[in-house]
């Protein structure tokens, strides 16, 4: 792998760091651009190079983690868990939450909140990094092939 | 006691930067900043641990070849080192304190299990978390 500029990459941190702290946000390339002040074709390319996946699915899996993290902790409506987490809608939450974990968001909920957990002693961004789904491929990629060769619509992996 | 860890070292990108960063900004100070040529001997040590040393160091030749000291500093700007946490008695007045003086947070003060933290970084990437111990 071609080597990177670190001046460069300390930029590119700091637009992942701001989708880590507001992962419920719509985050358009062009903001992201902003943040680390490079072109919006620049960043999407130097991003996926920096951290391994484009920037876009990298806030899905913030997303997802999160979404498990309270219908773990909480008793908060699934609902309310979609739109905190930045879904505009329950039925899109269920379907990508299903399709990066294997399970409904209330599977998960029963499966996590059924078995003891002692992770107060670990500091709470190690707890949340064990939860982040590990997505190497895209979600419609993930889609199309445990459906086979059925033919998805295309999809964003993010909702605008 | 006489045993115990003396240093323990960062990488950063620039001593000078990370000087200021540490001792300006954090309220450390200079524990030993000794240079030989191009290589400098940079650690500094918080106010209430007078004998542990942490260490800023930059990744350079000779004592990392060229392509193995970028690749550090990458990781660093990556920010891919090992997490590093700071422990203070009040982490909502430490977090308004530092952030006036431009430290970069990263995440704001969050009450949970029991305590209070707030991450931030410093200028070359390392992630400090910030904690007020549960008392």
């Amino acid at each position: 792998m071609a080597s990177q500029d670190p001046a460069l990459l300390r930029r590119l941190l700091r637009a992942k760091d701001r989708m880590d702290a507001a992962s419920e946000e719509d985050w358009p390339v062009e903001r992201l651009a902003n943040v680390s002040g490079v072109s919006q074709a620049h960043f999407a390319r130097s991003f996926k190079e920096a951290f391994g996946v484009p920037p876009h699915r990298y806030l899905l899996t913030r997303r997802i983690e999160r979404a498990k993290a309270l219908l773990r902790d909480t008793d908060a409506p699934i609902i309310d868990i979609a739109f905190q987490t930045g879904w505009n809608s329950l039925g899109t939450f269920g379907r990508v939450f299903r399709d990066v974990t294997g399970e409904s968001p209330s599977e998960l909920r029963a499966r996590e909140q059924a078995s003891a957990h002692q992770l107060d002693q670990v500091p709470h961004c190690f707890v949340s990094a064990a939860y982040r789904p590990d997505l190497k491929i895209a979600v419609s990629e993930k889609r199309r092939r445990e459906a086979g060769d059925r033919s998805d619509p295309e999809e964003t992996e993010v909702p605008k | 006691m006489t045993e115990g860890i003396g240093v323990v070292g960062l990488y950063v990108h620039d001593q000078d930067a990370a000087l200021d960063f540490y001792v300006g900004k954090l309220g450390f100070q200079v524990h030993t900043d000794a240079r030989n040529g191009n290589y400098r001997w940079l650690t500094v040590k918080h106010p209430n641990q007078p004998s542990f040393e942490l260490g800023l160091f930059l990744p350079q030749e000779p004592v990392l070849d060229a392509a193995t000291a970028h690749t550090m500093r990458e990781m660093v700007a990556k920010g891919g080192m090992p997490p590093l946490v700071l422990v203070v008695d009040d982490c909502r007045a430490a977090y308004d304190k530092l952030r006036a003086k431009g430290v970069e947070f990263i995440q704001e003060p969050v009450a949970r299990f029991g305590g209070v933290d707030a991450n931030f970084r410093d200028p070359s990437g390392n992630a400090w978390k910030m904690i007020e111990a549960r008392s």
